[in-house]
């Protein structure tokens, strides 16, 4: 059995201007011990799902799924106290902003032994023992003093690793870091990815990478999915998704890459992401996609099947037809 | 070979923070010693980690703040700060977030003409306006956008207001502080697209800041590795991409996620953090960081030195 499975996931939100729908149809499924990486650009709703299945969007938001299950547990009927059981204990998050997420009023000890308390049954000189384990096991030096200090006192890639040690704190089963390097420099980038692959490895949990940034997915996760505009476009092991893309938005998306230029003049996506008022009738993608035809333009996709990375596509790339096509 | 349209010589600039009624203030050197040059047409790109006194530079040669220490000059001239009012069209900057750059309460059009209100005294309204629409349909803007406001565009559209609004003045040097940091990645490669068709055509001369290799690579003609304020390796794009001499230098480049996930590279992980720019360690700054540090490198500051591709390091890669 899966450990998180979502099928179906909506999520809109009421505002000025009538309903906007954030997340659209998002199935999401993730084994113990897997690594699966969410892509997307900004506004793809990446980021609102996983708020949605923590509970932690405003009361504007409607959440609408037809399965939303942790370990055999429906998550949906959920009330706020037995929803922070579950949040924080067996399932906790890290954000993208160490600095902002960190309490400036509390002491970093403070704020780890706080989700000890709330969680396990442990005594004050128990979880003192706990939380100098956690700051080390993030590679933090002189964990015991360190407990005394700050956040403001601390650098990004310091405050990240208490963000970290926090979300481990109960030996989550499940673990969702909502681009945990965006606001870190690449050398400390390196050392927080590898960090977090290896504890991992290590417990065992599963791991759910939020990022824009392909290079990251590439080196951390087993699996990837991408969304646009609020819909999984694609779904495919890492290694074909790089080699293999089969939505014309994953392969544009990588082709424009500098690093994967071959010319002085990257390849561009023409236009924007839709926004609120300008979604198109049949595949959001259709206004940007080099593909697109009136089928696109009026009918909504299908999605496919497995070996065609599930892309939510009329004419995905490399399927059979299309390869006597070429 | 034309006059380089800025060079700097051993610039620097220092701050003094802290320090109250009996203590004495403690002196930071964002930037140290930093000497460069840019022909015209030519990209100049700038990396390292926060801190390093990329910023510190960029404020420095767009003449916001004057250097503690060296000389720069643009265009041929001597930049200080009497002459800073008739130089500032010479240069002109593009900042990184485009959500705080730009004034919410103007329209595009007063955006794109303040900078000739301010510098063309004598310019008339029309001339003005006519001057703003050009400068919109060569960014890519349509006519349609000059009576809005910045809240209606997207990140990349705001980025190419903040570009127009730089070329106003018909700069020589236009210095790039993270422009396509903050931008998604399809419009990332809008912009750039859009910086490297500017610069074919208006002979642009570039200072480019960025953290992204994988972006300074693909831009870039030369390039500055900085760390804690010093400049530490430069060269070619293909020299320092291809034969990195310093050994923080091919920590950065082992440590940037390639996008080919069956080609994993050994990285070389470094060890610790940036040592706070308060108290910079004497002899080599990377030092502490160094996988190769001996007792040399704890004591000695090494110099940049060497023929076209310059390292600061007593023990370069070979």
């Amino acid at each position: 059995m899966s450990l998180l499975r979502i099928r179906n996931l909506s999520v809109d939100f009421a505002t000025a201007g009538g309903a906007f729908r954030a997340v659209d149809g998002v199935d999401i499924t993730v084994d113990e011990g897997d690594v699966l990486a969410i892509v997307g650009e900004s506004g793809s709703g990446k980021s609102v799902s996983m708020l949605a299945m923590m509970g932690l969007l405003p009361w504007t938001a409607t959440i609408t799924a037809d399965e939303m299950s942790f370990d055999g547990r429906d998550l949906r009927d959920l009330t706020a106290k037995q929803r922070r059981k579950v949040i924080g204990r067996d399932m906790s998050m890290i954000f993208q902003e160490p600095m902002s997420s960190l309490n400036p009023c509390f002491t970093v000890g403070f704020q780890i032994k706080e989700a000890l308390k709330q969680h396990l049954d442990l005594s004050k000189a128990q979880r003192h023992q706990r939380a100098i384990e956690l700051l080390d096991l993030v590679g933090i030096p002189d964990p015991e003093r360190r407990l005394n200090a700050f956040s403001f006192q601390l650098s990004g890639g310091m405050s990240q690793r208490v963000m970290i040690a926090m979300a481990l704190a109960c030996k989550p089963r499940l673990l969702i870091a909502d681009e945990p390097t965006t606001a870190l420099d690449v050398t400390i980038q390196a050392q927080i990815l590898d960090l977090l692959t290896d504890l991992q490895k290590e417990t065992g949990m599963g791991l759910i990478l939020i990022t824009h940034d392909m290079g990251v997915v590439a080196e951390t996760a087993q699996r990837v999915q991408v969304q646009y505009a609020g819909q999984k476009v694609e779904e495919q092991p890492v290694q074909t998704l790089f080699t293999e893309p089969h939505h014309p938005y994953t392969t544009a998306l990588l082709a424009a890459l500098p690093e994967r230029a071959t010319t002085k003049r990257l390849p561009t996506i023409p236009g924007v992401v839709p926004g609120q008022f300008d979604r198109p009738a049949g595949c959001l993608f259709s206004p940007r996609c080099q593909y697109a035809d009136d089928t696109c333009r009026g009918v909504k996709p299908p999605v496919q099947g497995p070996e065609l990375g599930l892309a939510r596509c009329h004419y995905p790339l490399g399927a059979p037809v299309k390869e006597t096509a070429r | 070979m034309t006059a380089p349209v800025v060079t700097a010589e051993n610039l620097s600039r220092h701050y003094l923070v802290g320090g109250g009624l009996f203590s004495k203030p403690n002196t930071v050197r964002a930037l140290a010693e930093a000497s460069f040059s840019i022909q015209p047409g030519k990209t100049l790109a700038v990396v390292g980690e926060s801190g390093c006194g990329k910023s510190t530079l960029a404020r420095l040669v767009t003449l916001i703040e004057e250097p503690t220490g060296g000389a720069l000059t643009l265009d041929g001239k001597a930049a200080t700060p009497d002459n800073w009012d008739s130089l500032r069209d010479t240069v002109q900057i593009v900042f990184q977030d485009p959500y705080g750059s730009l004034n919410l309460r103007q329209r595009v059009g007063a955006i794109l003409e303040e900078p000739l209100i301010i510098n063309r005294p004598q310019m008339s309204a029309a001339e003005r306006t006519a001057k703003a629409r050009e400068m919109m349909q060569l960014v890519g803007l349509r006519p349609e956008h000059y009576d809005r406001f910045p809240h209606m565009f997207s990140g990349g559209q705001r980025q190419r207001i903040a570009i127009a609004r730089a070329l106003m003045l018909e700069p020589k040097l236009l210095v790039l502080d993270e422009p396509v940091s903050a931008l998604d990645l399809s419009i990332q490669s809008q912009v750039l697209n859009l910086l490297m068709d500017l610069q074919e055509r208006l002979n642009l001369a570039y200072l480019f800041i960025s953290h992204d290799l994988s972006v300074v690579r693909h831009v870039a003609d030369d390039l500055i590795v900085m760390y804690l304020g010093r400049p530490v390796e430069f060269g070619s794009r293909d020299q320092v991409f291809n034969t990195p001499q310093h050994p923080y230098t091919k920590a950065l480049l082992s440590a940037t996620p390639t996008t080919e996930p069956h080609l994993r590279r050994e990285r070389i992980k470094l060890q610790g953090e940036l040592p706070s720019p308060l108290n910079v360690p004497d002899g080599c700054p990377f030092a502490p960081r160094c996988w190769k540090a001996q007792d040399v490198c704890r004591h000695t500051r090494p110099e940049l030195v060497g023929e076209g591709h310059q390292t600061a390091c007593h023990f370069p890669e070979e």
